[in-house]
């Protein structure tokens, strides 16, 4: 750890001063790193973060952190979150992609993820004075525990972990030049961030927007689509109510979007839409033109085993929903951590990362960013652990 | 030998260890389900406490040159050492607030300030010593492996250093404690116990990990820390070193009350080998013992004051082990099970006698290892014979049968009491077997003082006889010097 004898470098003494940081931080470097590696020098075997944070919880960058600034009803059952993220945030995400968040109920953390509803350079809005902000809608799902609880009371000032912006779901810069979009419910939460992305761009293309929802009062962000529909002279929001008329029908795209096969597409919502959609547009032979996002509050979580994957090692196993993960892993040759396999010892402990596990001792599910004991743990469905 | 056979030992039937054990089940399901914010609350208040200590410490160490300042940083110092390790460290590492899902208070990401690292801790500690607890040549907590601590080991020349032993590991607990896991950790992953001053072609992770480790705490507090207090370098250094060394101390008081009193009982691999559930839970609770804390003195032991419920449950949050303390009491009560407690002084005065004790040769001991205050076994009760067991000869009849047989036989002897209803199981049993050992010492000693008494009216006689003869023998001799 310390500079090696081959002879004095900045750039070494500028590592050794990191290294007591880069062991710990798992938010990725800031400018500060050296002034923070030379403090946790004296702090050892703590972080001076671990001082900071006291202070404010926003100066943790041993992990992201945010305040929740604003809480904004968009429907009954929705809400949009304003965040000050803390430390180490990384601004530079682009539009259709989701954070991961955590919010503490009763002592303990949950996490979810939640796509981005914001621009990336939303920080000159004037509305915001300068503050580097970003903001997430969640809606109440019946079976969400976590969705219900922040749409139905998280004040502002509350404090969230955050994890970095991640997804595939994402609008190219430049935008390509005719662009549908189709959503339902709360998928259009990761559109609305394309859509303010290229209204703050100046560079609505021609884009068509289907979005479906239950009656008008469903519709989130209703007011603000139809006044872009008005300002844009590119952009036609196409609003479908499935109270009144069903579900939309792909059958009908060929009306409501005539050059629908010239569009590169985007679509997010239940899962059953999309399952429909990819089936129509493979069978038009335009599956590449098509992305679609998941949510995973509606990914199967019922599911007995699946594919386990160990994202350090880089392997992964097929397995049953009677296997731990801890036997899956030593199977697949994974040099896991050790585990006594009697649930007490706490050795056996990763990160998931992706998807569902169960306990196998009281049947509870485990959902990306838990912790979990891989001695009493079994897939549920695939999943991915940080080994 | 030390228990071989719980449920003799304990006087209970499997059925009843088994429905011990969904009792106890009961009582972690009960704390689970009920854990929430106050609990949380809890954690971070302790933890902000601890860090808003540490830093008044450190800060009052700047002015320590004077009197005042120098104790008063050193007092705080300590304070928050020992809050670190103990409630903190100690408690965290084990999993106990992994249920909040915060990775800032977990078991992976905590490293405690002490020399050894958590993992390496963790390893040796949560592992073989958890699991494992007081099973001879598995728990190698049993004395740390410099100390004699039952008379299952074989006595050697070296155990007559272990008053001087005992006051090194005392001192020193911290790089014991570092050592003892190193060399854990080492043995688990097939490592050979080279010295830890390894030749570069033994460097391997274990040692390097701990002389990372040991280097920053080293640094820290004796280096750094005193560099920074300028011309007042002298007197931080005294005071860090004194706050290592009460940390140090206190810890190893703990500690030893937890496992070392007597009552905390020790067992064998026999035992270990198809031991139940239920077993688990008898073995813990056997081999731990309490000492008496309110809730400062908890507080400051990490609530290991409450030993006995943390090696049942070493993952529920230690601010519940008062609550859990209640209801094992009760438990202990309705199976006629010792709960072994005293005051911190007594239970330390108990281990410290052991450690003396078993410096000595075997032959300088008056009891066994079947019967001694420190480790018992269920052949206690074979060798005497209680008022509610018809007489026989323990030791001959043990030779040819197994303690589980011995156990059948006079199962009928014990469960309820036909005329309390209550149960009468290893407590009675003890306090008859305490009983029944007082009476056979005084039959033993009445029995002396007959023999005495005959031997001493046999040489009355005899020399009355001497003498007559002497007397005769004087006046025969004179007789015939005289015809001479």
């Amino acid at each position: 750890m310390a500079s090696k004898s081959g002879g004095f470098s900045v750039r070494g003494l500028r590592e050794w001063l990191e290294a007591p940081v880069a062991e710990g931080g798992t938010a990725g470097r800031t400018p500060l790193d050296t002034l923070r590696g030379a403090a946790a020098r004296i702090t050892t075997p703590l972080l001076p973060d671990d001082y900071a944070h006291l202070i404010n919880p926003l100066w943790s960058a041993r992990e992201l952190r945010g305040r929740i600034v604003e809480v904004r009803k968009e429907t009954a059952d929705a809400a949009t979150l304003v965040i000050k993220p803390g430390w180490g945030f990384d601004f530079k995400f682009q539009p259709g992609q989701y954070i991961g968040i955590g919010v503490l109920v009763d002592g303990r953390w949950h996490w979810r993820s939640y796509s981005l509803t914001c621009p990336p350079d939303w920080s000159g809005d004037p509305q915001h004075k300068g503050k580097r902000l970003i903001s997430i809608a969640v809606k109440a799902m019946p079976e969400g525990f976590l969705s219900s609880h922040i749409v139905s009371g998280v004040p502002a000032g509350t404090i969230v972990r955050l994890a970095a912006p991640q997804g595939g779901f994402v609008l190219p810069d430049p935008a390509p030049d005719k662009v549908l979009f189709v959503t339902a419910g709360s998928g259009i939460t990761p559109v609305m961030a394309m859509l303010r992305t290229l209204d703050r761009r100046d560079t609505v293309p021609d884009v068509l927007h289907i979005h479906s929802a239950r009656t008008p009062d469903d519709i989130m962000f209703g007011e603000e689509l139809r006044e872009l529909h008005e300002r844009r002279p590119g952009f036609t929001a196409h609003l479908h109510l499935t109270g009144e008329q069903g579900k939309f029908a792909l059958a009908d795209l060929d009306e409501v979007c005539p050059d629908w096969r010239a569009r590169e597409v985007w679509a997010c919502g239940p899962l059953p839409m999309l399952d429909e959609i990819e089936k129509h547009w493979a069978a038009a032979g335009l599956a590449d033109k098509l992305h679609v996002e998941r949510f995973e509050i509606e990914r199967n979580a019922t599911a007995e085993g699946g594919t386990v994957t160990f994202a350090k090692a880089g392997r992964s196993a097929e397995v049953d929903g009677a296997t731990t993960l801890l036997q899956a892993g030593e199977g697949a040759g994974v040099r896991m951590p050790f585990g006594c396999r009697m649930g007490i010892c706490q050795t056996c402990v990763v990160t998931l990362t992706e998807g569902h596990t169960r306990d196998l001792r009281n049947g509870k599910e485990h959902r990306a960013g838990d912790k979990i004991q891989t001695c009493i743990s079994v897939a549920a469905g695939d999943c991915t652990v940080e080994v | 030998m030390a228990i071989t056979d719980i449920k003799a030992f304990a006087h209970l039937s499997a059925a009843d260890i088994e429905s011990l054990g969904h009792e106890l089940d009961t009582i972690r399901r009960d704390v689970e389900s009920s854990l929430g914010a106050k609990d949380a609350k809890y954690i971070r208040r302790t933890i902000a406490a601890q860090r808003i200590i540490e830093a008044a410490g450190r800060a009052t160490l700047f002015a320590s040159k004077k009197r005042w300042a120098w104790l008063t940083g050193t007092a705080l110092l300590s304070v928050a050492k020992i809050i670190e390790n103990m409630e903190l460290g100690h408690n965290i590492s084990h999993g106990q607030w992994d249920w909040m899902n915060d990775p800032e208070i977990h078991s992976t990401t905590w490293e405690w300030d002490m020399t050894g690292t958590s993992g390496q801790w963790k390893a040796a500690h949560n592992y073989s010593h958890h699991m494992y607890t007081n099973i001879l040549d598995m728990d190698d907590d049993l004395g740390f492996g410099i100390l004699r601590m039952t008379r299952d080991e074989e006595w050697k020349p070296i155990n007559l250093v272990q008053p001087v032993a005992n006051l090194f590991l005392a001192a020193l607990f911290e790089w014991g404690i570092a050592l003892h896991d190193l060399s854990a950790q080492k043995e688990q992953m097939g490592i050979p116990p080279t010295s830890f001053f390894p030749p570069r072609h033994v460097v391997n992770e274990p040692n390097k990990a701990f002389w990372r480790k040991a280097g920053k705490q080293a640094a820290k507090d004796f280096v750094i820390y005193p560099a920074l207090t300028g011309p007042a370098w002298k007197s931080t250094l005294k005071a860090n070193a004194t706050a290592n060394l009460i940390r140090n101390l206190w810890a190893y008081a703990v500690i030893f009350c937890g496992h070392f009193p007597d009552g905390a009982e020790k067992f064998t691999e026999e035992q270990f080998e198809n031991e139940t559930q239920g077993e688990w839970y008898l073995r813990q609770m056997l081999g731990s013992a309490n000492f008496k804390a309110g809730p400062a003195m908890g507080f400051m032991s990490g609530n290991l004051s409450y030993q006995i419920e943390h090696h049942l449950f070493p993952d529920l949050p230690s601010n519940r082990y008062p609550e859990v303390s209640v209801k094992v009491r009760e438990l202990c009560d309705k199976y006629d099970l010792p709960y072994t407690t005293g005051s911190l002084g007594k239970q330390y005065l108990l281990a410290f006698r052991t450690i003396h004790k078993l410096a000595l040769p075997d032959q300088w001991l008056k009891r066994t290892s079947d019967d001694a205050p420190e480790t018992s076994s269920e052949r206690k009760f074979a060798g005497i014979s209680l008022p509610s067991m018809p007489t026989w000869n323990g030791s001959e009849w043990l030779a040819e049968h197994s303690a589980s047989d011995w156990l059948a036989e006079h199962q009928p002897h014990w469960g309820l009491d036909p005329e309390t209803g209550e149960r009468r199981g290893l407590r009675s049993a003890m306090q008859e077997a305490k009983v029944a050992l007082k009476e056979k010492a005084a039959h033993e000693k009445q029995v002396l003082r007959e023999a005495k008494a005959t031997l001493q009216e046999k040489a009355r006689t005899e020399t009355a006889l001497l003498t007559e003869k002497a007397q005769r023998g004087g006046w025969l001799s004179r007789k015939l010097r005289r015809n001479g």
